[in-house]
């Protein structure tokens, strides 16, 4: 019998693999934008799961809301990346430093 | 069917949506040539707004009077509060960018947008929503609507690579802070009765279990981050220093206001009953915050960077006044709040005013090297603004600094108040080197260019409010953080 808390474990990890893949990828900015990607799955799978399990359609109403957002703050992080690309010619993670201190 | 009186609750918020879907449209068709008219009618709408709280202001609004939409927004005197400081900040922010962006300032690509307006106004929409959410969806949608729109005002200089970069240090980790803060809800969603304010807070009676307790911190978290507070700060020097100065100078002010306000809401109206648990994690962000943004801005030599460690030390204070965690605390943190966001708003005037011969902005310690001699007036208001925001009486900064630490000694928390006033002893070193700086050293002779006059009437304004004529202020300002922190407390 698959109970609640088996979504719950899936979401967790997915959320835990999403907050990773920002911090430990070096290579490609890319990678962090699907890393966002999988944190907001995540979020979704534990509103849907606890919507069904409880009864109530709220939860499924916010999912809907977070994959709307979810799909314009994806635009927009693409729409800036490529602005980045243009006036430096690189995308990977170690070379976003002309700032520091 | 809502009835009608929700519409008439959100008046402004339908104001600036219909305003903020004209202007785009008359963007699209006009092109930047429009972007000083549509400037302009930003700036009218956002006073149209503004000019409808002030009634229910001065009256105050709380109970259940002030539910929109079956309770997913609560107009109430805290919404309302914050509301005409966002639009004040908003206003500021349009009224400076044009001789920004006019000028060799904006580098390659000179000329103001036409979509920097629109922007700004759809920021301060989603603010609005956020300041008044009374539901985890609406808190969620407002927050993203600010985020979503400031994400494109940091790297709206497209061709300016510091720009660009602000942009997409800002959107990356606002993305993840949005994740965070939504993981959070979806767990107090699971463990309590749903996603409105009330039954949470319903559900978080008692022990809280494991779920409901990861829920908690997942959202403290998440609201740390978007107010860039210790132990979240680190994207906020590189975003304010990339960022084009008018674009910092919003960032630094109204973003700030409506997290800050959505942070009191969340703590005392969803966490209300568990004080316990988030008492302590707002009172060490806070003194981290104060210690960590005073010893920060110490090797600064861009202002922009010294700025936004001076913001993430104001946080500190802010969020002091909210771990006392009662009706003077808010009250005292709203007070600071306003008093912060006018001393903001004047130190970022005076950075636009650093200007050379042919417009190009100055923006480090070197180049403001004896600008006593060469622009007295700008040093002189620079040095009321460095030394309010240390706190020195008689300016207002200590009027504000005063009141948090009254609201936290008469709550007990003494030991918590002598660090933070430790701490900005820390804090005041940074402020009066700009004394030494400006005042002692050999003229450097870069900032010669003129000033536009907009620039001058906010620089004078905030000045005069900061000087000891802003005291005549602090009774009806205190009347009335009075009573919107009393609205905070009203159960409903």
């Amino acid at each position: 019998m698959i109970g609640i808390e088996h979504y719950l474990v899936v979401g967790a990890i997915l959320f835990v693999l999403g907050v990773l893949g920002i911090f430990i990828n070096r290579k490609n900015v890319i990678v962090i934008l699907m890393s966002v990607e999988l944190i907001l799955l995540a979020v979704n799978i534990n509103l849907v799961a606890f919507s069904a399990f409880k009864g109530d359609l709220v939860g499924q109403i916010f999912a809907m809301f977070v994959l709307t957002v979810a799909a314009a703050e994806a635009a927009i992080g693409l729409a800036i990346l490529v602005i980045y690309y243009r006036g430096r010619g690189t995308i990977a993670v170690d070379d976003v430093n002309r700032m520091k201190g | 069917m809502p009835d009608i009186a929700s519409f008439f609750l959100v008046a402004p918020e339908l104001q600036l949506t219909a305003a903020g879907l004209i202007l785009l449209l008359v963007a699209a068709w006009g092109g930047d040539k429009a972007a000083r008219g549509i400037s302009v009618a930003a700036a009218a709408v956002f006073f149209v707004a503004g000019l409808q709280l002030i009634g229910p202001l001065h009256t105050g609004a709380d109970g259940p009077d002030t539910l929109a939409f079956g309770g997913l927004l609560k107009v109430d005197s805290f919404a309302l509060f914050a509301k005409a400081l966002i639009y004040l900040a908003a206003i500021a922010c349009l009224v400076v960018a044009p001789a920004f962006f006019n000028s060799a300032a904006a580098g390659e690509e000179r000329g103001m947008r036409a979509e920097y307006p629109v922007l700004i106004l759809f920021a301060a929409l989603g603010m609005s929503i956020m300041v008044s959410a009374n539901d985890f969806m609406t808190l969620y949608l407002g927050l993203e609507l600010n985020s979503l729109a400031s994400y494109v005002l940091a790297s709206i200089l497209r061709k300016d690579q510091r720009s660009a970069e602000a942009g997409l240090k800002y959107f990356v980790l606002g993305a993840l802070a949005s994740g965070i803060l939504l993981y959070g809800m979806s767990l107090l969603y699971g463990f309590t009765g749903g996603t409105d304010f009330a039954s949470v807070r319903a559900g978080l009676e008692g022990d809280l279990s494991l779920g409901q307790l990861f829920g908690l911190i997942f959202v403290m978290a998440g609201l740390a981050f978007k107010i860039a507070a210790v132990p979240f700060h680190m994207w906020t020097p590189d975003v304010y220093e990339g960022a084009p100065t008018p674009v910092t100078m919003f960032f630094s002010t109204a973003p700030k206001v409506a997290a800050v306000a959505l942070t009191a809401r969340v703590v005392f109206e969803v966490f209300g009953g568990q004080v316990a648990a988030w008492q302590q994690i707002v009172m060490f962000t806070a003194l981290a915050s104060i210690v960590f943004g005073a010893l920060g801005a110490i090797g600064q030599n861009n202002l922009k960077r010294l700025l936004a460690y001076s913001s993430i030390n104001n946080i500190g204070f802010i969020l002091l006044g909210l771990a006392v965690a009662n009706v003077a605390g808010a009250s005292a943190m709203l007070v600071y709040l306003f008093i912060y966001v006018v001393m903001s708003l004047g130190s970022f005037t005076a950075l636009l005013m650093l200007r050379g011969e042919n417009g190009d902005l100055y923006e480090t310690f070197g180049d403001i090297s004896g600008l006593a001699v060469t622009r007295p007036v700008i040093a002189w208001t620079l040095l009321i603004q460095m030394f309010s925001l240390a706190g020195i009486p008689p300016l207002l900064g200590f009027y504000s600094k005063f009141v948090i630490f009254k609201a936290t000694v008469e709550a007990g928390l003494v030991a918590f108040a002598a660090i933070a006033i430790a701490a900005s002893v820390i804090g005041a070193f940074y402020y009066i080197k700009f004394v030494k700086v400006m005042f002692f050293d050999e003229p450097a002779g870069v900032v010669t260019g003129k000033s536009e006059t907009a620039h001058w009437v906010l620089l004078i304004f905030t000045a005069a409010i900061i000087s000891p004529l802003g005291y005549l202020l602090t009774p009806s300002l205190t009347d009335l953080a009075d009573k919107a922190a009393a609205a905070l407390f009203v159960a409903v």
